[in-house]
C-alpha cells in the first residue's frame, strides 16, 4: 500500500490520470444525478486533489480554470438544482475572498480582528444606499437610484470605502496591543452594526432595522444580472484577482514586514520596519477585499439589513482562517470553502433528513437540536479543537527555509565572483 | 433641559448602581484572571449567563416544591446563590483545565481563540437545554421580591423627582457588596490571597518559593467564576428575563469596566463597574434630551464601547492601575 502511495506521489502521469478520472466521474455523476450534493462536493474537492499534484503552477491554474469556468456550471447545469448549486458556489467565493482579507490582518500581521464583518457591511451599504432611493434623502445632487451599470464603479468605491474605514479603525487601535486589540475591534464591529441599525433618524440613510430592499441589480452590456449563475462569474473574476494580489503581497516587502511585526513588534521596529504604516496597510488591504465582496453581496441579494453583519459572521470568518491555517493562502481557501459548504449544504441537508425521519415517525428529534441551529456549537468546538491540537490549521503556512550551508556557499561564490570582477 | 436632567437623577443613580454592581462583580472575574495570567477570559460573560440559567432553573424547581415555597424567599435565594456559585466555580476551573492550561506557553492569540470557542459552546449548550425543557430559550424566572419602595427624594430638594426601587435592588446591592468585601479581604489578608498576588507578580519566582502555581490559578478561576455565576442569579432575580446571549454583551461591558478601573486591579474593577453602570444609565436616560433627539437610548452600547476605546487610547493603565513598561 505504502509502495503504491509512494509511486503515486512521485509520478506526475499517475496523478494526472487519476485526477482526470476523478473529475470525469464526479462531473458525469453530477450531470446525471442532479440532486446529488455528494457529487457536487466531490467535483469541488477535485480542486484540492489538484493542489496536491506535482504539476507546475501554471498547469494547476489552467486546470482549475477549466473546472471552475466550464465544467462545474456545465455539469450542474442540467436540472432544477442549477441555481442553488451556483448560489452555494458564489457564496463560497465571497467567503473565500473575505477570509483571505482577514488572513492578511490576523494571519500575516498577527492583529486579531473580531469585527471584520463591519467592513463587509460598509461595502454592502455603500452600494445599497446609492442603488436605491435611500441616497436622495441626504445627497443634494444627482438622481437616485443609480443605474445598474454603476455597480462596476461601486466595486472599486466599496473597496476604497472599506479601506478608509480600516484606516479609521486602525488609527486609534495602533496604541493597543494583543488582547486589547481584539476587544476594541469587537467593539468597533458592534458599533458599526448599531449605527447602521439606527441611522434612520434624524436623516434616513440606512433605513434602520428594516434594511434596504430592492437594490438595483447590476447591469453589463444591457444585461441585468439577477441569477446566481451570472454572479458566479463576477465572483470568480474578483476571487482570482484577490488570490493573485494576496500572493503578491505575501512575498513583497510589505508582506515580510507584516510577518516580522507578527513575530515580534519590538524586534521588527528595531530592524527598521515602520510599525504604524505596516499595521495600517494590513488593516486597509484586509478590509478592502471585504468591502469589494460587500458590494457584490448587496448586488446579488438586492437586500441588505443589519442582521447579516453580526458577531457570528465575524467569528465564522475567523474560524475559516484558523481552520485553514493562519497565514497560509491555500489553507484559508480550503477553510473558507469547507466552512461555507458545511454551513449551507451539509447542515441544511442534515436538518432536512432529520425532519423527514421525524415526520415519518422513525425517530423524534426535538426542534431545539436541529443541526442548522447548532452553528455556534460546531464553530465553538472547531475553534477549541483546532487551537489545542492543530494550531497551524489544515494546510500550515510555509515559510521559505534556507539551508545554512547553501547560503554560506553561495555567499562564498558571490564573494569570489566579486573578487574576480575587481581583479 | 438641565432641569429635566436633574429631576431624573435619583432614579438614574439607583438604576445605575444596580447595573453598576452587576458590572463590578463580573469585572472582578476578568481582572483577577488577567492579573494572574495576562489572559482575557472571554468565556467569563458566558459563565455569568450559565449562572443565571442554573439559578433560575433552581428557583423554578424550588418554588414548585410545596414545603420549600413556604420558606422565606431570602433563605431560598441564599441557598440558590451558594449552590450556583459552587457549580459555576467548578465550571470555570474545568474551562481553565481544558482550554487554557495546555496553552499556557502558546502564543497569546491561541488561548483567546479557545476562549471564544468555549463561549460559543456554552451559549449553544445552554440554548438547547433551555429550549428542550421550556420550548423557548428566553426564560422568565419566578418573581420574588417585587414590592416597590418609593424614595421620597423630592423631599430633599424640589429639583428632584421621586424615585422608586424594587426590593430586589437592595438584595443585589447588599450581596454584591458582601462579595466584594469578602474578596478584598481574602486577597489582601489571607495566605491563599498572598499566594495569588505572588503568582500575579512573577509566576516563576512564586513557584520557586513553593507556591503551587497550578493550584493558585485554578483557585483564581474558581473564585472569579463563582462570583460571576452568583451575579448571574442576582441579575436574573433583578431583571426577570434571561436568554443565552445576555452574557456576551454584558461580559464585554464588564470587561470595559475592568479596563476603566485598571485591569489586574481588584478595587479598580469595582470602581470601574460602578462608574460604567451609572454613566450608561445616565446616557440612556438623557442622550435623547442632550442631543435634541439625534441620538436615542439605543446608542447606549455605542457609548460604553466609546468609553472603552477612549480609555485604551489615552490612559491604557486605567484609573487605578499603574503603567507597565514592556521589557525586551
Amino acid at each position: 500500500m505504502k509502495k503504491l502511495w509512494n509511486a503515486y506521489s512521485e509520478n506526475k502521469l499517475f496523478q494526472g490520470v487519476f485526477l482526470l478520472i476523478f473529475i470525469a466521474v464526479t462531473s458525469l455523476s453530477l450531470y446525471l444525478a442532479q440532486k446529488s450534493v455528494t457529487a457536487f462536493l466531490l467535483l469541488l474537492s477535485s480542486l484540492l486533489l489538484l493542489y496536491f499534484t506535482k504539476f507546475s503552477n501554471l498547469v494547476k491554474w489552467l486546470i482549475a480554470g477549466v473546472i471552475l469556468v466550464v465544467l462545474l456550471p456545465a455539469a450542474a447545469g442540467g436540472g432544477d438544482a442549477f441555481e442553488s448549486y451556483m448560489e452555494v458556489a458564489t457564496l463560497v467565493g465571497i467567503y473565500i475572498s473575505m477570509a483571505l482579507g482577514l488572513n492578511i490582518v490576523v494571519g500575516m500581521a498577527g492583529l486579531l480582528d473580531l469585527g471584520f464583518v463591519a467592513f463587509f457591511a460598509v461595502g454592502a451599504y455603500t452600494y445599497g444606499i446609492f442603488a436605491t432611493g435611500q441616497a436622495s434623502n441626504f445627497m443634494p445632487f444627482g438622481t437616485y437610484p443609480l443605474s445598474g451599470e454603476s455597480f462596476w464603479l461601486f466595486i472599486v468605491l466599496g473597496c476604497l470605502a472599506a479601506a478608509l474605514f480600516g484606516i479609521l479603525l486602525g488609527i486609534p487601535v495602533l496604541r493597543v496591543k494583543g488582547d486589547y486589540l481584539a476587544i476594541v475591534t469587537l467593539g468597533f464591529g458592534e458599533i458599526i452594526r448599531i449605527i447602521f441599525n439606527n441611522l434612520d433618524k434624524p436623516v434616513n440613510i440606512t433605513n434602520g432595522a428594516m434594511g434596504i430592499a430592492s437594490i438595483t441589480p447590476p447591469k453589463i452590456f444591457g444585461i441585468e444580472l439577477i441569477y446566481s449563475s451570472q454572479f458566479y462569474y463576477v465572483v470568480l473574476i474578483i476571487l482570482v484577482f484577490t488570490i493573485f494580489t494576496v500572493r503578491r503581497f505575501e512575498h513583497s516587502k510589505i508582506g515580510r514586514s507584516w510577518k516580522a511585526v507578527r513575530e515580534n513588534e519590538i524586534a521588527a521596529q528595531s530592524m527598521g520596519v515602520p510599525l504604524v504604516r505596516t499595521k495600517l496597510i494590513a488593516f486597509a488591504v484586509g478590509a478592502s477585499f471585504s468591502g469589494m465582496m460587500g458590494v457584490i453581496f448587496a448586488g446579488k441579494q438586492t437586500f441588505v439589513d443589519p442582521t447579516s453583519f453580526t458577531l457570528l459572521e465575524s467569528i465564522t470568518i475567523l474560524v475559516m482562517v484558523i481552520l485553514g491555517g493562519m497565514g497560509s493562502v491555500p489553507g484559508v481557501i480550503l477553510g473558507a470553502a469547507v466552512m461555507t459548504i458545511l454551513n449551507l449544504q451539509v447542515l441544511a441537508e442534515m436538518t432536512n433528513w432529520l425532519n423527514e425521519l421525524s415526520s415519518s415517525g422513525a425517530i423524534t428529534i426535538p426542534d431545539a437540536l436541529s443541526p442548522s441551529k447548532m452553528q455556534r456549537l460546531i464553530f465553538g468546538a472547531l475553534l477549541i479543537v483546532f487551537a489545542l491540537y492543530r494550531p497551524k490549521g489544515l494546510i500550515p503556512a510555509k515559510n521559505p527555509v534556507y539551508k545554512e550551508e547553501e547560503l554560506v556557499s553561495s555567499k562564498v561564490l558571490d564573494m569570489k565572483q566579486d573578487q574576480k570582477v575587481q581583479a | 433641559m438641565l432641569n429635566d436632567i436633574l429631576q431624573s437623577i435619583p432614579q438614574v443613580l439607583i438604576d445605575g448602581l444596580t447595573l453598576g454592581t452587576v458590572y463590578a462583580v463580573i469585572a472582578l472575574g476578568y481582572t483577577m484572571v488577567y492579573g494572574i495570567l495576562e489572559l482575557i477570559n472571554f468565556a467569563h460573560g458566558e459563565i455569568f449567563m450559565t449562572g443565571a440559567f442554573i439559578g433560575t432553573a433552581m428557583l423554578i424547581v424550588l418554588t414548585g416544591i410545596g414545603w420549600v415555597s413556604a420558606l422565606p424567599a431570602i433563605v431560598m435565594l441564599i441557598t440558590v446563590l451558594l449552590l450556583t456559585a459552587l457549580l459555576t466555580g467548578l465550571l470555570g476551573m474545568g474551562i481553565e483545565r481544558v482550554a487554557y492550561r495546555p496553552l499556557r506557553n502558546a502564543p497569546k492569540l491561541i488561548p483567546l481563540i479557545t476562549a471564544i470557542g468555549i463561549s460559543f459552546l456554552l451559549q449553544d449548550l445552554v440554548r438547547f437545554i433551555a429550549e428542550l425543557k421550556k420550548g423557548n430559550y428566553i426564560v422568565t424566572g419566578p418573581s420574588l421580591f417585587t414590592s416597590q419602595i418609593k424614595i421620597n427624594s423630592s423631599a430633599i430638594s424640589s429639583v428632584f423627582n421621586d424615585a422608586s426601587i424594587k426590593s430586589s435592588f437592595i438584595i443585589v446591592l447588599v450581596s454584591a457588596i458582601i462579595m466584594m468585601v469578602v474578596l478584598d479581604f481574602f486577597v489582601n489578608k489571607t495566605k491563599w490571597g498572598m499566594a495569588m498576588r505572588a503568582v500575579a507578580q512573577d509566576r516563576e519566582t512564586a513557584s520557586l518559593m513553593s507556591v503551587n502555581v497550578n493550584k493558585v490559578i485554578s483557585l483564581t478561576f474558581f473564585i472569579g467564576s463563582a462570583l460571576g455565576g452568583a451575579t448571574g442569579v442576582l441579575f436574573a432575580v433583578q431583571y426577570g428575563t434571561i436568554d443565552p446571549y445576555i452574557g456576551f454583551i454584558l461580559g464585554l461591558k464588564a470587561f470595559t469596566a475592568a479596563v476603566l478601573g485598571g485591569i489586574g486591579n481588584i478595587r479598580g474593577a469595582m470602581l470601574g463597574g460602578l462608574l460604567l453602570g451609572v454613566m450608561e444609565m445616565f446616557a440612556s436616560a438623557n442622550l435623547t434630551l442632550m442631543t435634541g433627539g439625534v441620538f436615542g437610548a439605543e446608542y447606549k452600547d455605542v457609548f460604553a464601547f466609546a468609553i472603552l476605546i477612549i480609555v485604551l487610547i489615552f490612559k491604557p493603565e486605567g484609573l487605578l492601575g499603574k503603567p507597565v513598561a514592556e521589557k525586551v
